[in-house]
């Protein structure tokens, strides 16, 4: 009993979360991923894309709201995710045409493309912050909890609540379809064949007759449907913030590097291995250690390697650390 | 050339005479003071990036470690905490110290199968013995009255003195992370030192027995005379007679004078020793490195040791500006640092001045500064334009004008893309 005990507590503040935390992690380094080996720049706006998609959602969220249209039990959100896509593809697809291509014609070097990126994320920041403000706004409607706390305890008897958020398991059942689809889209169509041509040699690309515009305008496109899907994701889980977006930049960069810059599968690898690293890392392990020993074995601190203060620095530190001893990431190769 | 970067100089005086002249001396003098420390941190940039083509993206954590050094030098020491808890604190840190020496030790000497099990097991009996010393040692500080201290205190020294040991501070951090990080490619540099000064702020923020956390530590003593002390002595109020002037706002215009003064004396330093090292053989060999790095190479340039070195002077003049900033202030608020402001709004400083020219630096500094400042009131009016013709009680408006000043950041960034797009050399392009 006290086993199931402490496999329900690990679940329910563990597994779970880090799991839905990973997969939106996930999500944002697969769009950092695809920029970076179609155009080989590390973009530092991808947080602030992150946060249009999923002010753009909001904002159809508040109007489907006020107009009485609900998904049932399911956040209202979803439904106006499509419409929130759509408008961050047009701001993806904008900044390409306005900023970057001048750039990529004159194949400018990677980092004159990052600087660029910083002045794209001011815009989008101070677009963001002024259309929305910058306070913290709540995403989320309809039925919280798939399994309460409550409900759990009386189901199985143990003494631990083990409560799943409805926003958990649509998180890790739409990261799962978008990856899927990412996946088919990049392994079985005419363009992701091209869009990896592309990116493994771009004058053999050339050569044979692919329009980089177009491969280019693709990769944005998808960068823009996984920069919303994330962000929106992100702030069903927990709130909306625009500044919270500068601050996911980092472990999003971190999982991407970790996993393989440039590889899809290393990008999913990396966000799971982060969001676990983080949680693991800062989760205090008194109680759950409590179930398992006689009690006077349980030393008296909260056995935490870490305060939770530092989730950021863990991604950091994962980062450094893979960057030392394993400079290409966990999966080397060649990229997309 | 150089004629044109002295009419943008002339422009920024007249700029700067006007708000003087239209809003107040006081004002103009405020906006001044921190011109010149964001000239300095733009040079202390464009070190790195001028000279040798270095992107860290992780200026906030070297300003904030020199804001850090001015609370460590200045502050009363709280001699209650430094007896109950100061000496574990110290052990505690030395054990982690030890501890990575060792692992490195281990790394060098043993052989792989076994490796990885003695730096496992020495890293948990360093962690085991540090925690038995800090937590209790913590617990102990911030318990001493932690509504005025709850922290270890300072050394109690002049606070001018910190601005060295801020730079010092903020060169060594730099050497540190340069060690680990500088071998990396260009764009890694940049996420790698990014989330260095994430990780600072996140120290400066959570560890309060050090800097109070975000209990801010306010009233740190002035190099320059306090206002009410000023009023009270004889030749300031007959030269507030001469001048018939308010003697509240002279005394208030006068502190800030001491301070620019101050401000440019360090910056005329910084200038004249960064102008003599990038015209000496050293700044001509850091610019062969960032041109073509393998020739340099080839001809025997030592590339990452000599990028360490520009790394660590850049960073040594940021901190020595972040110091600065927290004089000026008298107060740390470790949450007042965002990236956006002390990062990136540096970078749109050098890249707007000019990168590789340390005059186009300060200026980039005095005109971003002025334009971030100004760009607050510009935005307000021009929201309020636009929304004239709605009512006063209708949302849209209310919730724009409520979010006007954020129209900064973008004018920030077109400034930014602008200039990249348009004049990549910037004003004062590099001869």
């Amino acid at each position: 009993m006290d086993f199931l005990n402490a496999i329900a507590l690990f679940c329910n503040f563990v597994l779970v979360p880090a799991t839905a935390y990973g997969a939106q992690l996930a999500l944002g380094a697969l769009g950092i991923t695809v920029i970076y080996s179609i155009l080989r720049f590390a973009n530092f706006a991808h947080g602030e894309l992150m946060s249009w998609g999923a002010m753009l959602t909001l904002f159809l969220t508040w109007y489907l709201q006020s107009a009485g249209i609900h998904a049932g039990p399911l956040p209202t959100a979803l439904l106006a995710l499509p419409v929130g896509i759509l408008g961050t593809i047009a701001m993806a697809l904008a900044t390409e045409r306005i900023v970057y291509r001048f750039y990529r014609k004159q194949r400018a070097s990677s980092i004159t493309f990052a600087i660029v990126s910083v002045g794209v994320m001011f815009v989008m920041a101070g677009l963001i912050r002024f259309m929305i403000g910058p306070g913290e706004q709540v995403m989320t409607d309809g039925h919280r909890f798939l399994i309460r706390a409550v409900e759990f305890k009386h189901m199985t008897g143990l003494d631990e609540g083990f409560a799943i958020k409805t926003t958990q398991v649509i998180t890790i059942a739409v990261a799962m379809v978008m990856t899927g689809f990412l996946f088919w889209f990049l392994y079985r169509t005419r363009s992701g064949k091209a869009m990896r041509a592309f990116s493994d040699n771009e004058d053999l690309a050339l050569l044979s007759g692919i329009n980089p515009d177009r491969i280019v305008a693709i990769a944005w496109i998808l960068a823009a449907i996984l920069a919303t899907v994330s962000g929106t994701l992100y702030g069903l889980d927990k709130s909306y913030k625009p500044f919270v977006f500068m601050q996911l930049l980092l472990p999003i960069f971190a999982a991407a590097i970790v996993g393989g810059i440039g590889q899809p599968v290393g990008a999913i690898l990396g966000g799971f291995v982060i969001a676990y690293s983080e949680v693991l890392l800062t989760y205090a392990y008194r109680k759950f250690l409590a179930y398992l020993v006689p009690g006077d074995w349980v030393p008296e601190g909260l056995l935490q390697l870490l305060s939770t203060d530092y989730k950021f620095a863990v991604s950091f530190i994962i980062l450094v650390v893979v960057l030392l001893i394993r400079p290409t990431g966990i999966i080397r190769g060649k990229l997309l | 050339m150089k004629q044109k970067g002295r009419l943008y100089f002339a422009i920024f005086v007249v700029l700067v005479f006007g708000v003087g002249w239209l809003q107040s001396w006081n004002v103009a003098f405020g906006i001044l003071n921190m011109c010149l420390i964001s000239a300095i941190m733009a040079l202390g940039v464009n070190i790195q990036w001028g000279y040798a083509g270095l992107f860290n993206a992780g200026i906030m954590g070297f300003i904030a470690l020199g804001g850090l050094s001015a609370v460590l030098i200045s502050a009363k020491p709280v001699s209650e905490a430094w007896s109950t808890g100061g000496l574990d604190i110290l052990g505690s840190l030395i054990i982690s110290g030890m501890t990575v020496l060792v692992i490195l030790h281990v790394r060098k000497k043993i052989a792989p199968p076994l490796r990885i099990w003695i730096i496992i097991a020495v890293s948990l009996i360093g962690y085991w013995l540090f925690q038995g010393l800090y937590s209790p040692a913590v617990e102990q500080i911030e318990k001493i009255n932690p509504a005025l201290t709850g922290y270890l205190g300072g050394l109690g020294l002049p606070i001018i003195v910190s601005w060295l040991i801020g730079g010092l501070v903020a060169a060594g951090g730099a050497w540190l992370i340069g060690r680990i990080s500088l071998g990396l490619r260009a764009d890694y540099l940049a996420i790698a030192t990014l989330g260095i000064s994430e990780i600072i702020i996140a120290i400066i923020k959570y560890e309060e027995w050090l800097t109070r956390g975000v209990k801010n530590v306010t009233g740190l003593p002035r190099p320059v005379p306090y206002e009410v002390d000023l009023i009270e002595t004889r030749w300031f109020a007959s030269l507030a007679e001469i001048f018939s002037a308010n003697p509240v706002a002279m005394a208030s215009l006068l502190v800030k004078l001491c301070y620019f003064i101050l401000f440019l004396g360090v910056l005329a330093i910084l200038m004249w020793l960064s102008e003599r090292a990038l015209k000496s053989p050293w700044g001509r060999m850091m610019r062969a490195i960032r041109d073509n790095r393998d020739a340099a190479s080839a001809m025997g340039k030592d590339v990452t040791g000599r990028h360490l070195q520009t790394f660590v002077l850049g960073c040594a003049v940021c901190g020595i500006a972040g110091a600065m900033l927290v004089t000026l202030d008298g107060q740390l608020v470790p949450g007042s640092y965002a990236p956006l402001r002390y990062t990136f709004l540096i970078w749109v400083m050098v890249i707007l001045g000019g990168s590789g020219n340390n005059w186009g630096s300060v200026l980039g500094g005095c005109i971003i500064w002025f334009i971030w400042i100004q760009a607050e009131p510009l935005g307000y009016a021009l929201v309020e334009a636009v929304t004239l013709p709605f009512e006063d009680s209708y949302w849209l408006k209310h919730h724009l004008i409520e979010n006007a000043a954020q129209t900064r950041l973008i004018l920030m960034g077109a400034i930014l893309l602008v200039v990249m797009r348009f004049a990549p050399k910037g004003l004062i392009p590099e001869r």
